[in-house]
Formats: C-alpha cells, structure tokens, sequence
C-alpha cells in the first residue's frame, strides 16, 4: 500500500497522515483494524493531506460504525467543505427492490396470457380486416411497397432456401434408401421423397427459413418504428400503422411464400432424385414416373394451405411483438429475439396439428 | 490569471475522410476553470471532445493531458490517465441493463479496492448530490432523459476526477434542473478543485459558469476569452449568438 501513509493511536487519538483517498482507503482500513484501537475519542485530521469523496465516506463509516463516540479535530477549511459537500447524512438510499419469486413470476405470467391473447387475436383481426381491404384497395400503403416486400422477403430467400431443400431431399433419400434397399424397394424412395417434400418438409423448412431472416426482420424494424415514436407519428397523421405498415408485409409473405415452397418441394425432390439415380440404381424415368404417379392433388393442397397459414402466423407474431416493444435500442433486440423464437415455436407446432388434422 | 494547464493541444487537425473537421486547433484548458466550448452545428466541437479523450484519432498534432502525452498504445497509462478523467455524453449513456446504483458502481469496483458499504455510501452521497438517491435502484430506461443525464453525471465524478468533461449537459433539460446542474458544476469546481470542459449552447448555462469560453467556427478557433470579452469582441459571429438569447 501506500507508504506515506501513517496511522497512529495515542491517548484515545487517532492520527491519521497522508492521503485519504479511494486509493489509500483499503489500506488504511486495514491498519485501523490491525492498530484494534478502541475508545477513540478523536481523529485528527492536521496530517491528512487530501480528502476526496470517498475520504468523506469512509470517515462517516468510520463514526458511525467503529469509533460512535468519536469526533474529527484539527479540521482544515478545505476538509471542511469536503466533508460538508460529500457526508451521507443528508440522503440515504431507497430500500432495494426485492426480484420476484418464481412462483409469483409464474402466476404473473399465467394471468398476463389473458391480455397477450386479446390483444393477439385483436391484432389478428385488424391484420386480415386491413388486407382484405387492402387486396382491393391502395390507398393506405405506399407505393410498390408490396413488390418491394415480395423482392425482400421472396426474391433474397431463393438461394438459401434452395441449398437448404436440396440438401435435405439428398439427406432424406440417403436416409432412408439405405433401409429401404434392404427389402429390395428402393424405388419407393422416389414416393418417401415425394410425399414428406410436398406434404410436410417443404413448408416447414421454408417457415422455419422465413422466420428467421423475415420474421425478425418485421419485428426489428416494426419495433424500432415503435420505439422511435415513429408508430406514434403515423397515427397522429390518421394513417393506420398496420394499414401502412403491417398489410404490405402480409399480402407480400403470403405471395411469397407459396412460391418459395413450389421451389423448395422441387429441389427437394430433385435432391432425391440424384440419390436415387447414382446411388439406387434408378432409371430418370422411373424416378420421375413413380414421383408423379404417387402426388395427389391433395398433397399440394396440404403443402400450400400451410405454407399459408405459416406465412401469416410469422407475419402476425413478428408485428405483435414489435408492437410490444418499448424502452429504447434494447427493446429492439429483446423483442426480436422472442418473435424469432415463438414464430419457429408456432411453425413446428401448428406443423403438428395440421399434421393430426389431415391424418384423421 | 491561473497559469497551470491541464489540456495541452498543439496543431490539432482531424479529418473525416476528405473533410477537415478541426482544422489547425492550438487551445489550453486550464486547471480549476470552467471552459465552455461553443460553436455552431458542426463546427466541431464533440469531434474536438473526442478527440482530446482519444475517441477520434487526431490525423495531426499534439495533445497533452496533465503535461504528459497521451499515448493511445501505452494502455496502462492511459488506463491511469482516465481514472483521471470523468465524461459526461450527450444522452448520457448509461448501461440500459443495469440499476442506475449498479451503473454508479462500475468505476468504483473496477479501480478501487472499496468494499461493498462504502460505494453504496458514495453513491447515496452522490446520487443525492444529482438528486437522484431514490431512483437508486431503477434501470436507466425507466428514468426520464434528463434523470438519465443526471445519473451520468453522478457515474462521471465517482472517482472524484480531476478533468471533467460534460458533452451538453443541460440539453433538453428544465430550466429549474438546468440551474441545479450548472450549481452542481460549480460546487465541483470550487470544492474539488475540477478543471471542468463544458460543450453547451445554452446562454443562461454559459453565463453562469463559464470562466472562459471558446467559440469554434468551421473547425476553427474564432474566439478565446472570457464572457465579457466575447460580448465586446468585435466579431460578428461571437455576438450575434450572444445577441440571439436577449430578449
């Protein structure tokens, strides 16, 4: 520590010499405690050469806890003044705000499902009363905006959803040829193939897909608008912010997204087709014969009315989030994170029950 | 006339790309004096903040900072230098995740050996001194601007620093709130001994604290002096801003 710093104890007197800082504090306490002076009268300050606030602090402690009966001597003006400006008597602190329990969290978040699904399907409601009226109409929204989102959403997705599909068909096709070569029925892979692209895979992984590059997309920027009391500009010019803000994104994701499913099915399947012709053995014809033989029209239809329903579950949980959205930059991040979540959580789960509905 | 300087600037010159933000810049800011940076929108004067901290790299010149270079490699001096040093930023910037209490204990746990007791003592003076101790415990979002300022500023003189500097201080703040602050700026002045840069463009605020102001114009000094100086100094653009806020 410090070496300039000298502590003595004669006669009920502490001296104290040297600095009195938040460097030298520590040290000094320390040899306070080691020197176990007790009945102190007085502490005399003449060999204190500076006192900042934590000098002050320190000192209070000191009185208050250690030494109740003592006082300060040999005072300086400018001590004076310091200990005037920074002693603690004048304020004290508000008592800590204790965290919530996890059971009162928990019933916390049970009651608050009531508001968060009012406010959910009433969000729902003005989304599908707007489009509609926005399918009809374009006063409300800007111009191009719709053809601006479909390139954003759509158009920016090709690629990866593309990749993605056909390394699953080629995942699925390896998977599951390797067994069904067994049984010498290696050309109902083209059926496997075919069915789970159009019927299950294809639809999800385009969701899951879209949800994470435009799900948080909408939220963040929806969000942002939020927090910038943008939202609020909006509505004080009697523009309705989802109207303007929500719709364009809705009628575009619900454009886009069967699109990119049609794409997804058929890389998928083409996916399976490479396997199946270099590593099964088939012929290109039969592949291609047995693909078409076994799709029904049905199967499309499964594929496509969940691609749409998907398309408007990440549309609705990306603005309701991003309109929860306050307390600045941070909320930003918050809120995105949670709608990227819930949206892939919903996707899966609804994917679920459309998968029980159809099989009954 | 005080003579000790504390910031030593010499041929300070930063650019941002093509543009010369500062241009030339050769200014001292003395010990125990309130210094008022002045100066239109972007006539430089945060760049010229920033670049005395080091946030912006000076493209030239010479900057000393208690008579020693300020060496951005060296980090252990630097490191030294800023515990010297309290800044105030303009919207306060307050870490968003933390109590104010928390966020007035970063500097304290970081560079001093303290214990627990004792900082909370320091911030209940401090913050009180802000008058702030009863939001001590809630997080910087829920405060208003200028609490979030406030509490800042309370962050800022935690270590008692020598050199403080205050990027708009009174911005967007009541007049009331305004004065109790410009008072808090003088009372650290006179007691503490702070040497104290001030960037403002608030009349009422310069008038009451400044010892000596600077009026920055296109990356330039126009002016150096005192107030009364400035009112009669004969350049038009130095007046006619002190001319803008008489009624």
């Amino acid at each position: 520590m410090n070496p300039e710093n000298q502590i003595k104890y004669e006669a009920g007197c502490l001296f104290i010499e040297g600095q009195l800082s938040h460097v030298t504090i520590p040290g000094i306490a320390r040899r306070i405690k080691k020197l176990g002076a007790r009945d102190v009268e007085t502490i005399d300050m003449a060999g204190v050469t500076k006192l900042d606030s934590a000098g002050v602090g320190f000192l209070d402690q000191l009185l208050e806890k250690q030494f109740p009966s003592a006082r300060l001597v040999n005072v300086s003006e400018a001590q004076t003044s310091a200990l005037d400006t920074f002693s603690a008597k004048h304020h004290q602190l508000p008592e800590a705000i204790v965290p919530e329990g996890l059971f009162e969290k928990m019933g916390d978040a049970v009651y608050q499902l009531r508001h968060h699904f009012a406010n959910l399907v009433l969000l729902i409601s003005e989304i599908t009363y707007w489009s509609a009226v926005g399918i009809f109409s374009r006063k409300g929204r800007r111009k191009g905006a719709v053809l601006q989102q479909i390139l954003l959403i759509g158009n920016n997705a090709i690629g990866i959803i593309a990749l993605l599909s056909f390394v699953l068909g080629l995942i699925l096709a390896l998977q599951s040829a390797a067994q069904l070569r067994q049984f010498g029925a290696s050309i109902y892979v083209a059926d496997l193939i075919a069915i789970s692209m159009v019927r299950e895979m294809g639809p999800m992984m385009t969701a899951i897909i879209i949800a994470g590059r435009s799900g948080s997309a909408f939220a963040a920027e929806i969000s942002s608008m939020k927090v910038s009391e943008e939202i609020d500009a909006l509505r004080m010019m009697a523009v309705n912010p989802i109207r303007y803000v929500v719709v364009p994104k809705f009628l575009a994701i619900t454009i886009s997204m069967p699109l990119l499913v049609t794409l997804s099915m058929v890389l998928g399947i083409f996916g399976g087709f490479i396997i199946g012709v270099s590593y099964l053995d088939l012929t290109p014809v039969s592949y291609i014969n047995e693909t078409l033989s076994i799709l029904t029209l049905e199967d499309l239809m499964v594929g496509y009315s969940k691609s749409i329903f998907f398309a408007g579950v990440i549309i609705v949980i990306g603005s309701y989030y991003g309109f929860r959205a306050e307390g600045g930059a941070e909320g930003v991040g918050r809120v995105t994170t949670s709608a990227v979540v819930a949206s892939i959580f919903a996707v899966i789960f609804l994917d679920a029950i459309f998968s029980l509905i159809y099989m009954v | 006339m005080k003579t000790e300087a504390v910031i030593e600037i010499k041929g300070l010159v930063t650019r941002f790309g093509e543009r010369t933000i500062l241009n030339h810049i050769d200014l001292d800011f003395f010990k125990n004096d309130v210094t008022v940076i002045l100066g239109g929108s972007g006539s430089g004067k945060t760049t010229l903040l920033k670049s005395i901290l080091g946030l912006v790299t000076a493209d030239e010149g010479d900057i000393r900072l208690f008579g020693q270079e300020f060496d951005l490699e060296d980090e252990a001096s630097v490191n030294a230098t800023l515990q010297r040093i309290g800044v105030l930023f303009q919207n306060g910037a307050l870490l968003n995740s933390i109590s104010v209490l928390e966020n007035f204990a970063i500097p304290l746990e970081q560079h001093t050996k303290l214990d627990q007791s004792l900082i909370k003592q320091m911030a209940s003076v401090k913050l009180g001194m802000v008058g702030l101790a009863q939001a001590a415990h809630q997080l910087p979002s829920e405060l208003s601007g200028g609490m979030r300022k406030r509490a800042a500023l309370a962050r800022a003189i935690a270590l008692d620093p020598e050199l403080l500097f205050c990027d708009e201080p009174s911005a967007g703040l009541d007049p009331i709130t305004s004065a109790a602050l410009d008072d808090l700026i003088l009372t650290l002045r006179d007691q503490l001994q702070m040497s104290i840069v001030v960037v403002t463009h608030e009349l009422a605020s310069i008038h009451r604290i400044a010892d000596r102001i600077v009026f920055l114009e296109k990356g330039k000094i126009l002016f150096h002096g005192s107030v009364p100086e400035a009112k009669s100094c004969g350049l038009e653009v130095v007046e006619k801003f002190f001319q803008a806020g008489t009624f």
